[in-house]
C-alpha cells in the first residue's frame, strides 16, 4: 500500500552493500583477528579439558568457596558433578571457554569505554542511545554480520557474543562512576588530585560494586548468546540443544538445557559474590 | 608579666603600631551565574532585578552576585544565609571547585582565577583544606587512609603520611581509631575525621561548608569548642559556612550575611546585631538572644565623673551632686586604677568628721567588677542585685567603664528599635 505512494527505502540493500564493502576493505584484519581468536579459544578449551574432570570440579568448588562461602562451593561442585554425570562435560567446557573469553574481551573493551562515559557527559550522551539500541536488538541478529567477517564457527560466535554482551559492562561502569556522591569528588578535587589519581583512588573503587554488577550481567548475557550461537556452529551446550532439536530428541535437548542452567547458576553465584565482596574492601 | 597583657585602646596608640594583619583571601566582585547567558543576568542584576525575577525572565540561576570581602590572616569569617543564598557556591569559588563567572579572587595576592589547571592543583595541595557538610569521607578507605588522603595525593610516602595523619587524628581526639572504616564511626567522629583530613595537610586556609550542621547539638558544641581551641594552637585562616546564627556568633571574628547570592552585611557579631544594615539583616537576627552576644564593653558607659583619692570628701560630694549621683568610683589619678566606691551617705559623714582623704570610706566590695568581655547575660543579675553600678575593669585593674541598670536596658532597647522599624 505504502509502496504505491512513497518508494520503499532499500534499507536491506544498503546494509548488504555496506557489509560487502567492509568485509572486502578489512579482510586482512578480520582474518588476523579470526586466527588469533581461534587459537585463543582452542587453547582455553584444551586447557579446560586437559586435567581430569575432578580437578576442574574441585577448582570450581574452591572458586565458589573463595567468593561465596560454603553453600556456593558445595552447590557449584555438585552442579559440575551432575553435568559430568550427564556426559556433557566436553560441550560444557567448550561453552565455558567461550563465555570466559567473550567476557574478558567485553571487559577489556567495555571498562575503558564505560569509564570514559562515566567521566564525560558528552560521551555518555552518545553511548546511551547506542547501548539502548544494542540491548533491544534480538540476540540472533548479531549472528548475521559475524559470518561474512569470520565465517561459520566459534570465532563468529565469540565475536557476536562480545557485541551482544558488552552493553551492561559499559552502562554500569558509566553509571557507577556517575553515581558517586558529588561531595566525594569535590573532596578529592579539593586536595588537588589529578584526574588519574581521582579515577584510581576514588572513582573506580567506589564504582566497583556497580561495575561488578555489570560484569555479572555481561557474563549471563554471554552465556545466553553462546548457546544461541550454536546456530552458526559454536558447538558447546548450545550445539547439543541444537542437535537435539534437529533430531527431535526432546529428552537430550532438555538435558543440555538443564546443563546450561546449572552453568548459569554457578557463574552467577560466583560473580555476584565477587561484586558484593568487593563492596567491603 | 605586665607586657604580655593585651593593651587597651588608649595605650595601643602609644605602643608601636600593631602590624595590620595581612589579607589572605580577597574576593572581588565575584559572580557565579548558572546558565548560558551570564552577561545578561549580570546586566539585569545591575539594573536591580532580583534572583527570582532573573530566573523567571531568563532561566539563569544567580548563585553569587557581586560578592566582595577580604579575609585576613588568622581570621575566622563566617558566611551565613538561608538555604540557596549562595554560601556553598561562594566558598567553592575560593578554591575553584566552582569556576566564578566574573570577578577576581586573590589568595596571598595571587589571582587564582587566572591559574592554569596544574597551578590550581598545586595551590589546592599547598594552601587549602576543606571540610564538607556530609563529611565526604571515602567509604573504601580506613580512617587513617582518609585522613592522609591529601598527603597521599602529594606523593608523601606511606609511613610519613600515616604518621602525620595520626597526629591530626589525635588533635581532633580520635587517637587509636585509624584502622576503622568510616561506617564504624558516629556522625561526630566522622566529622572529626573530615577535619583531621583537612588539618593533616597543614593548610593555610580552612574552608568549612556547614561542617557541623549534621551533628546533634551536644557533639556540635564539642566540635565548635574543639575548633576554637585548635585555632589558638594552629593559626589558620578559616572561611566557615553555617545556617546557624548562634554558631556564627560563636565562631566568627566577622560574619558575612548573604541573601539571594548577594552580600547584605559584613561585620562583627555586635555590629550585625546592634547595627543591622538592612531590614533583612534585622529580621535575620531578630531571634538572637543579644544578652549572649553583647559584652560589658558594648553596654558600659564612660565612668564620669570619678573621684580621686586626694579629693577630699567635699570634692567627691560636689562631683556627685553635679552629676546627680548617689555614689562615685574612686581611682588613682595617675593610671585610673580602681580603688573602690564611695556612697554620698558616707561622704557626708566623713565631711562632718572633717576627714582629709577618701580612703577611709572607700569600699572595695560594695560594687561588683567584671572584665570587658563579660557577656551582658551575666551582668544583669549583678545590676539587679544592688543599686550600685557594676565596674568594668581590665586586666591591669583600671576602670574602663561602668554598667548601670539603664545602660543595659538602653542597649537592648536600641536593638529592639532596629527590629521594628
Ligand atoms: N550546579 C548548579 N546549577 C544550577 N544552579 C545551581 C547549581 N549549584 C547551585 N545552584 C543554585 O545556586 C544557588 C545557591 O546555591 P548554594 O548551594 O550555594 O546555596 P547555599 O547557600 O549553600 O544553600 P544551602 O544552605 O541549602 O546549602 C541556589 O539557587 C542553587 O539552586
Ligand atoms: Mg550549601
Amino acid at each position: 500500500m505504502m509502496g504505491d505512494i512513497i518508494p520503499r527505502i532499500p534499507l536491506a540493500g544498503w546494509i548488504d552493500a555496506f557489509l560487502n564493502w567492509l568485509t572486502g576493505a578489512i579482510a586482512g584484519v578480520t582474518r588476523a583477528i579470526a586466527a588469533l581468536m581461534r587459537v585463543g579459544i582452542g587453547r582455553l578449551e584444551d586447557g579446560l579439558l586437559w586435567p581430569p574432570e575432578w580437578v576442574i570440579v574441585i577448582l570450581i568448588g574452591l572458586l565458589g568457596w573463595r567468593f561465596g562461602g560454603r553453600k556456593v562451593a558445595l552447590g557449584s561442585a555438585l552442579g559440575m558433578v551432575f553435568i559430568w554425570n550427564l556426559g556433557l562435560w566436553e560441550p560444557t567446557m567448550s561453552t565455558i571457554a567461550l563465555v570466559v573469553l567473550a567476557t574478558l574481551i567485553a571487559m577489556l573493551l567495555g571498562l575503558p569505554i564505560g569509564i570514559l562515559g562515566g567521566l564525560y557527559e558528552t560521551i555518555y550522551q552518545i553511548l546511551r542511545p547506542i547501548l539502548d539500541f544494542m540491548q533491544t536488538m534480538p540476540a540472533f541478529v548479531y549472528l548475521i554480520p559475524a559470518i561474512p567477517f569470520f565465517g561459520l564457527g566459534a570465532v563468529s560466535a565469540l565475536f557476536s557474543t562480545v557485541i551482544f554482551s558488552i552493553p551492561p559492562v559499559i552502562r554500569l561502569t558509566s553509571l557507577g562512576i556517575r553515581q558517586i556522591d558529588r561531595e566525594l569528588i569535590e573532596a578529592s578535587d579539593a586536595f588537588g588530585s589529578t584526574t588519574m589519581q581521582k579515577l584510581i583512588k576514588v572513582q573506580i573503587p567506589l564504582a566497583k560494586p556497580t561495575i561488578m554488577a555489570g560484569v555479572n550481567q555481561t557474563i549471563m548475557l554471554a552465556l545466553s548468546m553462546v548457546v544461541i550461537a550454536a546456530m552458526i556452529g559454536a558447538g558447546g551446550l548450545g550445539g547439543e540443544v541444537w542437535r537435539a532439536i534437529q533430531r527431535l530428541r526432546p529428552g537430550q535437548g532438555f538435558e543440555a538445557g538443564i546443563a546450561v542452567v546449572v552453568v548459569a547458576m554457578i557463574l552467577d553465584r560466583i560473580t555476584q559474590k565477587i561484586g558484593a565482596a568487593s563492596k567491603a574492601v | 608579666m605586665e607586657a604580655t597583657i593585651p593593651s587597651t585602646g588608649e595605650s595601643a596608640q602609644v605602643a608601636t603600631e600593631p602590624e595590620q594583619p595581612k589579607v589572605k583571601i580577597s574576593i572581588q566582585n565575584v559572580y557565579k551565574i548558572f546558565g548560558k547567558n551570564p552577561e545578561k543576568a549580570r546586566e539585569l542584576l545591575e539594573q536591580g532585578m532580583d534572583k527570582d525575577e532573573i530566573l523567571d525572565g531568563t532561566g539563569q540561576v544567580v548563585g553569587v552576585a557581586d560578592a566582595s570581602f577580604d579575609v585576613h590572616e588568622g581570621e575566622t569569617v563566617v558566611v551565613m544565609g538561608l538555604s540557596g543564598s549562595g554560601k556553598s557556591t561562594l566558598i567553592r569559588c575560593v578554591n575553584r571547585l566552582i569556576e566564578p563567572t566574573f570577578g577576581k579572587i586573590y589568595i596571598d595576592d595571587q589571582d587564582i582565577t587566572e591559574l592554569s589547571i596544574d597551578d590550581l592543583r598545586a595551590l589546592r595541595r599547598e594552601k587549602f583544606g576543606m571540610v564538607f557538610q556530609s563529611f565526604a569521607l571515602f567509604p573504601h578507605k580506613t580512617v587513617v587512609e582518609n585522613a592522609s588522603y591529601g598527603l597521599e595525593i602529594q606523593g608523601v610516602d606511606r609511613e610519613t603520611r600515616f604518621q602525620k595523619a595520626e597526629e591530626a587524628l589525635a588533635l581532633v581526639g580520635l587517637k587509636g581509631w585509624g584502622a576503622y572504616y568510616p561506617e564504624n564511626l558516629s556522625g561526630g567522629m566522622k566529622q572529626r575525621v573530615g577535619l583531621a583530613r583537612a588539618l593533616a595537610v597543614e593548610p593555610d586556609v580552612l574552608l568549612m561548608d556547614e561542617a557541623f550542621s549534621a551533628l546533634d547539638p551536644l557533639i556540635r558544641t564539642d566540635m565548635q569548642d574543639e575548633l576554637l581551641s585548635l585555632e589558638t594552637q594552629v593559626q589558620k585562616t578559616i572561611l566557615f559556612i553555617t545556617h546557624d546564627l548562634d554558631e556564627a556568633l560563636k565562631m566568627g571574628d566577622r560574619i558575612v550575611l548573604m541573601k539571594d547570592g548577594g552580600i547584605e552585611q559584613i561585620g562583627t557579631a555586635e555590629e550585625i546585631l546592634t547595627q543591622p544594615a538592612t531590614e533583612y539583616v534585622a529580621k535575620f537576627v531578630a531571634n538572637v538572644d543579644v544578652t549572649k552576644v553583647l559584652t560589658a564593653e558594648d553596654v558600659m558607659k564612660k565612668p564620669q565623673p570619678v573621684a580621686f583619692v586626694k579629693d577630699g570628701p567635699r570634692t567627691a560630694l560636689r562631683k556627685m551632686r553635679e552629676a546627680g549621683l548617689s555614689g562615685i568610683f574612686v581611682v588613682k589619678q595617675s593610671n585610673w586604677e580602681l580603688l573602690g566606691h564611695v556612697t554620698a551617705e558616707r561622704a557626708v559623714e566623713a565631711a562632718k568628721k572633717a576627714d582629709k582623704w577618701l580612703d577611709e570610706i572607700t569600699s572595695r566590695d560594695e560594687c561588683a567588677t567584671v572584665p570587658p568581655d563579660e557577656p551582658v547575660r551575666n551582668i544583669f543579675p549583678l545590676v539587679a542585685e544592688n543599686n550600685n553600678p557594676v565596674a568594668v575593669m581590665d586586666e591591669q585593674h583600671r576602670l574602663r567603664g561602668i554598667v548601670v541598670r539603664g545602660s543595659v536596658l538602653a542597649a537592648l532597647a536600641e536593638r529592639e528599635g532596629g527590629d521594628t522599624q
